[in-house]
C-alpha cells in the first residue's frame, strides 16, 4: 500500500549466551546494543527510537523491567517502548522496530532483547508456574515442562513420530551451535544419538538433551528507513514481511498437534513479502526450537512441510546446513545449540538470517545460495507465533 | 504521506476501589462490548490489537496470554506493550500508519485491588543492586521528588493540596470516578505524612476498571458510523531510570514527550492553543510539575495559576475535569488511557454533567509512576 | 562465570525476597464453576450461537463474541487427549515418583474441549505409566469427600482409568 516505507537491517550484535553471567541485565543489554551499532558503523545518536524486549519480569527480578533496562539499551532521552509476547518477544522486537520505521515516524530504531534468567531463585523454571490460569490450573501444582510434554505427546502420537527423529533434530542443532561464537560450552557439541536418547527423562516424552538450557544473554539489531539507507549509499538486507498471531488462552480446548497461530502469522508475513510458494522462496529458516519437537512443529506451521511431513524430511537431511536441495533449518544451532535467554534468543534467530543473507555467517554459512530467509519465535501459553522474513535484493 | 488516525469508539467500566463481582476477563469484556458498539463494528473487523499490562500487577507471568478471548481477538495479531496507555496508543498509531491495517484496538485494565502487597511490587521496580538493599518503602522516591520540585519551582505544599481539592471536587461530576468528595486545603494538609513532604491525601488511591478503544485510519473512519476524534500529535519520553542521576525538579520525560507531540501536531504555543488537559496526578505535586513540563504553565507559576482558578472546571484551561487519578482512582498504566478517554468524551460533547463548552483540542499526559521517569503525551482534535 | 567464583566470594550478589501475593476475583463464570465443584459437579457452559459446550467456563463465547450463561451439568468422566509423565518439580528438583498431568476431554462438553488435571493410580515408574496410559483412554474423576471440598479444581483429587 501507498504508505508503507521499506525497512532495512543495518547491523546485529549478540553477547555470549551463558549459564550465569557476571554482568547485570543492563550491562548485557549495553554489550549487545554496542555490538549492533558497531556492526552497522553507527552511533547511539544515529538512533531515533529504541525498542526493548525481555520476557517475564520474574527472571530479572525487576517489576517494569523495561524501565530498568532503558539506559543500558541506549534509550535515555529517546522514545522507548517495550513489547511483550512471552517467548515470541525476541522476534516481535524486530516487528515492533519495523513498525516504528515503516510508519514513517522514525528513520532509525535500535531493538534490544535481554534476558538474565539465572537471578531467579530457587530456579528460573519456577517463574513459569505463573503462566498457567490462576483459578483452575495453578492450584494443581503445575510446572512449565507439563505444557511442552503434553504438546509433544499429542504431536508425536498424532503423526507416529519415533523418538529418534527428535534426537536427530537435537543432534543437528547442537552440532550447528559449535560454530556459533555465542554458544554456551557444553550446550553445543558433537553428541551421539544414543547420548541424546539416553539422557534423563524430565517430563516424558521430553528428555534433557532435547531441551534448550536457561541462559543469560542479550541481542540487538539496528533498523533503518529506505531514505536513511539511500543517503548512505548502502545495499542492505530488507525486512520483506512480518506477521504475528495469538490464539485463545483456553489451550485445553485446542488440538495441540498443530500450531495454527504460527500458520496465521506466517501467512500474514508471506502475503506482505509477496511470497506465494514458501517452500521455493524461503531459502533458509530459523524456526523456534526451545525443544527438539518444536522445530518440526513450527516448520509445519510455517508451511515449509505438510502436517506430519517435517519428521520424515529430517531423515532425508532436508533441514541440514549443507543441504543443496532442502531448506537449511536452524543453521545457528538455535536455542538447543546456542542457548535460550528467551528474548535474546529470538533476536539471535533474526540476526542469523541477516548474517546468512549477507554471507557473513562464517563456518555456519549454508551451502546453497540464499536471497530470502525467515525467522520465527513462539510463546505465551503455547499460543503466539511471530515471524520475520528478510530478503537481499537491490 | 501521513495517514491521519482517529479514535472511533470507546468503551469503559466505571472505576471503583474493588470489583469482586467480575473477573478481569469479564471486566474487559464489558468495556470491549461497549467499545465495539460505540464504533459500530464487530471484533472480527479489527486487524490488530494491543494490550497494556505489567506482569506483577496482574500476578501472572506473561499476562499477554490472557488477552485475546474477551476482546474477540482469538487468532488475530495481538501483542502487549508494557508501558502506559498513551505509549500503547503510539504503538497503534504507528501500526495503522504502516498501511498494513485499517482498524485497531487498544485495551487496558486495572485489578489493583487484587494485589495484596502493592508496596512490594513497587519496591521491585527499584534497582536490585544499588537501591533495593536500602530497604526503604518505595514511596520515598515521590517524597524526594516532591521536595526537589517545590524547592526548584517555588510552588508550595499548600498549592499541591489545592490540586487535590480541585480534582476530587471535579470527580463529583463524574459518575465513573471512585473518589469524588468535597475537601478543604486544610483537610488535605492535615492528613498523615507518607514520605515528607508528601501526605497521604496527596497520593491517589488505587481503583479497578477497564477501557477499550477502537482506532482507525482516516479512510476507514470515514466508512464508520462513529464520531471520530483525531490523534493530532503523540510522543513518549524516557529519562534516566537511575535515581542517582536525575534532575529531580523537572519532569524531563514529559518535556520530551510533549515536544514530540507538539511538533507532530504543529502546536507552537500550547498554553493558548490547547483547550483542556488531563495530566498525570498520581501525586498532587505531579500535576503542577507536569503542567510546567508541558508548557501549560510557566516555570514556577503553576501553583499560583491553580489558586487563581485557571485550571478549574470553569477556568481558562480546565485540567483534570474528570477528577484525574486523585478523583477517579489510580489505575496504573490504564491511567493514561483514562486521560485520553476523558478528552475523547469532552471533544465529542458527551461528558454530560462535566461537559465543557467549545473544546476542540485537548491534551492527555501520562506518567508510569514510582520509580520511573517515563510517560506519554497525546494531542486530540475533534472531527 | 564459574560456580567457584560464586561460592568463594570472588563475585558479589544481592538477595531480595518479595511478597508477591494476590487474591484474584473469580467473577461470575469461574465462581459458579467452583461452587459446582464444591457440590461434586462439573459444570459447562453452552453457547446458543455456535452450540459449543465449553469448559473451563467463561462468561462469553470467545468465538461468537456473545454472552454465555446456559449452564449444563457435564459428566465427571472423559477421554485422555494427551498426557505426560513428569519427574521434575516446579523448582527443577527431581521427583522419585512421577506426576502424570493430562488434558482430559470431559464427557458432555464439545469434542476436543478439555481441562488440565492429573491422573492417579496409574503407576509409580515410567514404564508402568506408559504401558497403562494412552491417548484416547477413558477416565473418571476421583473426588475428595464432600466435607473436604472447598470450591477448587483440587476438589477433584485426580482422574483414574476406567477399566
Amino acid at each position: 500500500m501507498a504508505y508503507r516505507n521499506r525497512v532495512a537491517v543495518l547491523g546485529a550484535g549478540l553477547t555470549r549466551f551463558m549459564r550465569r553471567a557476571l554482568e547485570t541485565p543492563k550491562e548485557l543489554a549495553f554489550e549487545a546494543a554496542r555490538a549492533a551499532l558497531d556492526d552497522a558503523s553507527l552511533e547511539i545518536d544515529d538512533m531515533d527510537a529504541v525498542v526493548s524486549v525481555t520476557a517475564p519480569d520474574a527472571f530479572d527480578g525487576v517489576h517494569m523491567n523495561g524501565e530498568y533496562l532503558a539506559d543500558g539499551s541506549g534509550a535515555r532521552g529517546k522514545p522507548f517502548m517495550r513489547s511483550y509476547v512471552g517467548g515470541g518477544s525476541g522476534v516481535f522486537g524486530i516487528i515492533n522496530g519495523w513498525y516504528h520505521v515503516a510508519s514513517g515516524h522514525f528513520d532509525t530504531c535500535l531493538v534490544v532483547g535481554e534476558e538474565k534468567m539465572s537471578s531467579a531463585l530457587p530456579h528460573p523454571q519456577g517463574c513459569f508456574n505463573a503462566i498457567y490460569d490462576q483459578f483452575l490450573e495453578r492450584p494443581l501444582g503445575v510446572n512449565l515442562l507439563w505444557i511442552f510434554s503434553l504438546e509433544m505427546n499429542r504431536y508425536m502420537t498424532t503423526h507416529n513420530v519415533p523418538m529418534e527423529t527428535f534426537a536427530k533434530v537435537a543432534q543437528k542443532n547442537k552440532r550447528n551451535g559449535m560454530d556459533h561464537p555465542s554458544s554456551q560450552s557444553g550446550i553445543s557439541g558433537d553428541y551421539t544419538l544414543d547420548q541424546i536418547m539416553d539422557s534423563e527423562v524430565m517430563a516424558w516424552p521430553v528428555q534433557r538433551l532435547m531441551v534448550s538450557p536457561v541462559s543469560d544473554g542479550a541481542g540487538a539489531m539496528v533498523l533503518a528507513s529506505e531514505e536513511f539507507v539511500k543517503k548512505r549509499g548502502l545495499d542492505p538486507v530488507w525486512i520483506e514481511g512480518v506477521g504475528w498471531n495469538l490464539d485463545t488462552s483456553y489451550w485445553t480446548n485446542r488440538d495441540l498437534y498443530y500450531p495454527r497461530y504460527v500458520e496465521k502469522a506466517a501467512r500474514m508475513a508471506y502475503e506482505m513479502a509477496g511470497v506465494t510458494e514458501p517452500r521455493k522462496e524461503i531459502h533458509v529458516v530459523e524456526p523456534y526450537d526451545p525443544f527438539a519437537y518444536k522445530e518440526l512443529h513450527h516448520l509445519e506451521g510455517l508451511q515449509l512441510a505438510d502436517k506430519g511431513e517435517a519428521p520424515r524430511l529430517v531423515e532425508e537431511g532436508f533441514w541440514d546446513r549443507d543441504t543443496e536441495t532442502g531448506i537449511p533449518a536452524t543453521p545457528s544451532g538455535g536455542l538447543i545449540g546456542v542457548g535460550n535467554p528467551i528474548s535474546a534468543a529470538g533476536v539471535m534467530k533474526v540476526a542469523e538470517i541477516f548474517w546468512q543473507l549477507e554471507g557473513r555467517a562464517g563456518k555456519r554459512q549454508v551451502k546453497r545460495s540464499v536471497q530470502r530467509g525467515l525467522a520465527q519465535a513462539w510463546g505465551d501459553l503455547m499460543q503466539v507465533g511471530t515471524v520475520v522474513i528478510l530478503g537481499k535484493q537491490s | 504521506m501521513s495517514q491521519r488516525v482517529a479514535i472511533v469508539g470507546v468503551g469503559y467500566t466505571s472505576f471503583r476501589p474493588s470489583s469482586p463481582e467480575v473477573s478481569f476477563r469479564e471486566m474487559i469484556f464489558e468495556a470491549a462490548v461497549s467499545a465495539y458498539q460505540d464504533a459500530g463494528i464487530e471484533p472480527g473487523q479489527v486487524d490488530t490489537f494491543v494490550s497494556v499490562s505489567e506482569d506483577y500487577l496482574e500476578g501472572t507471568a506473561i499476562a499477554d496470554e490472557y488477552v485475546p478471548d474477551q476482546l474477540g481477538a482469538v487468532l488475530k495479531p495481538v501483542h502487549t506493550i508494557t508501558s502506559d496507555g498513551i505509549t500503547a496508543l503510539g504503538a497503534i498509531l504507528m501500526q495503522l500508519r504502516t498501511g498494513e491495517f485499517d482498524i485497531a484496538v487498544v485495551e487496558g485494565r486495572s485489578k489493583a485491588s487484587n494485589v495484596l502487597y502493592p508496596a512490594y511490587v513497587e519496591a521491585m521496580a527499584l534497582d536490585p543492586v544499588s537501591v533495593r538493599p536500602l530497604d526503604f518503602h518505595p514511596r520515598f522516591v515521590a517524597g524526594m521528588e516532591m521536595r526537589a520540585f517545590l524547592a526548584s519551582s517555588g510552588n508550595t505544599a499548600e498549592q499541591t493540596s489545592a490540586v487535590v481539592v480541585k480534582n476530587r471536587g471535579n470527580a463529583q461530576r463524574n459518575p465513573m470516578a471512585a473518589y469524588g468528595c468535597s475537601f478543604s486545603v486544610d483537610d488535605v494538609t492535615s492528613s498523615k505524612l507518607v514520605a515528607d513532604p508528601l501526605r497521604e491525601d496527596q497520593s491517589a488511591s488505587t481503583a479497578d476498571g477497564s477501557i477499550v478503544m477502537v482506532l482507525a485510519t482516516e479512510q476507514a473512519a470515514a466508512r464508520m458510523k462513529g464520531n471520530p476524534v483525531y490523534i493530532k500529535g503523540i510522543g513518549w519520553g524516557q529519562e534516566t531510570p537511575n535515581l542517582e542521576e536525575r534532575d529531580w525538579g523537572r519532569a524531563g520525560y514529559a518535556e520530551d514527550a510533549a515536544s514530540r507531540a507538539y511538533k507532530m501536531a504543529g502546536i507552537v504555543e500550547p498554553a493558548s492553543e490547547i483547550h483542556l488537559a488531563e495530566v498525570d496526578d498520581t501525586f498532587a505535586y505531579k500535576e503542577l510539575q507536569h503542567l510546567e513540563a508541558l508548557g501549560l504553565a510557566a516555570h514556577g507559576r503553576s501553583g499560583a495559576m491553580l489558586e487563581a482558578g485557571e485550571f478549574s472546571f470553569d477556568g481558562r484551561l480546565p485540567v483534570n475535569v474528570s477528577g484525574g487519578s486523585l478523583g477517579c482512582g489510580y489505575t496504573h498504566d490504564l491511567s493514561g488511557l483514562r486521560s485520553v478517554l476523558e478528552i475523547v468524551l469532552q471533544l465529542r460533547g458527551e461528558a454530560r454533567w462535566r461537559q465543557l463548552d467549545n473544546v476542540k483540542l485537548g491534551l492527555a499526559q501520562s506518567w508510569r509512576g514510582v520509580p520511573t521517569a517515563t510517560g506519554g503525551v497525546a494531542i486530540l482534535e475533534a472531527a | 562465570m564459574t560456580d567457584q567464583a560464586l561460592t568463594q566470594g570472588e563475585v558479589f550478589t544481592t538477595r531480595w525476597r518479595g511478597k508477591m501475593e494476590y487474591e484474584w476475583d473469580t467473577g461470575a463464570a469461574v465462581g459458579r464453576f467452583m461452587a459446582g465443584l464444591k457440590d461434586g459437579e462439573i459444570l459447562g457452559l453452552r453457547c446458543l450461537q455456535c452450540k459449543r459446550t465449553v469448559i473451563p467456563p467463561r462468561a462469553f463465547c470467545e468465538l461468537c463474541y456473545v454472552p454465555m450463561d446456559r449452564w449444563t451439568k457435564l459428566q465427571d468422566t472423559g477421554v485422555i487427549n494427551t498426557f505426560s509423565v513428569s519427574f521434575v518439580n516446579w523448582d527443577a528438583t527431581r521427583r522419585e515418583t512421577p506426576e502424570v498431568p493430562a488434558v482430559i476431554e470431559i464427557d458432555g462438553a464439545s469434542p476436543g474441549v478439555g481441562i488440565l488435571h492429573v491422573l492417579g493410580e496409574v503407576g509409580e515408574d515410567l514404564e508402568t505409566v506408559v504401558s497403562r496410559v494412552a491417548i484416547g483412554k477413558r477416565v473418571e474423576a476421583v473426588w475428595k469427600p464432600a466435607e473436604e471440598r472447598e470450591g477448587s479444581i483440587t476438589d477433584i483429587r485426580y482422574f483414574k482409568l476406567i477399566d
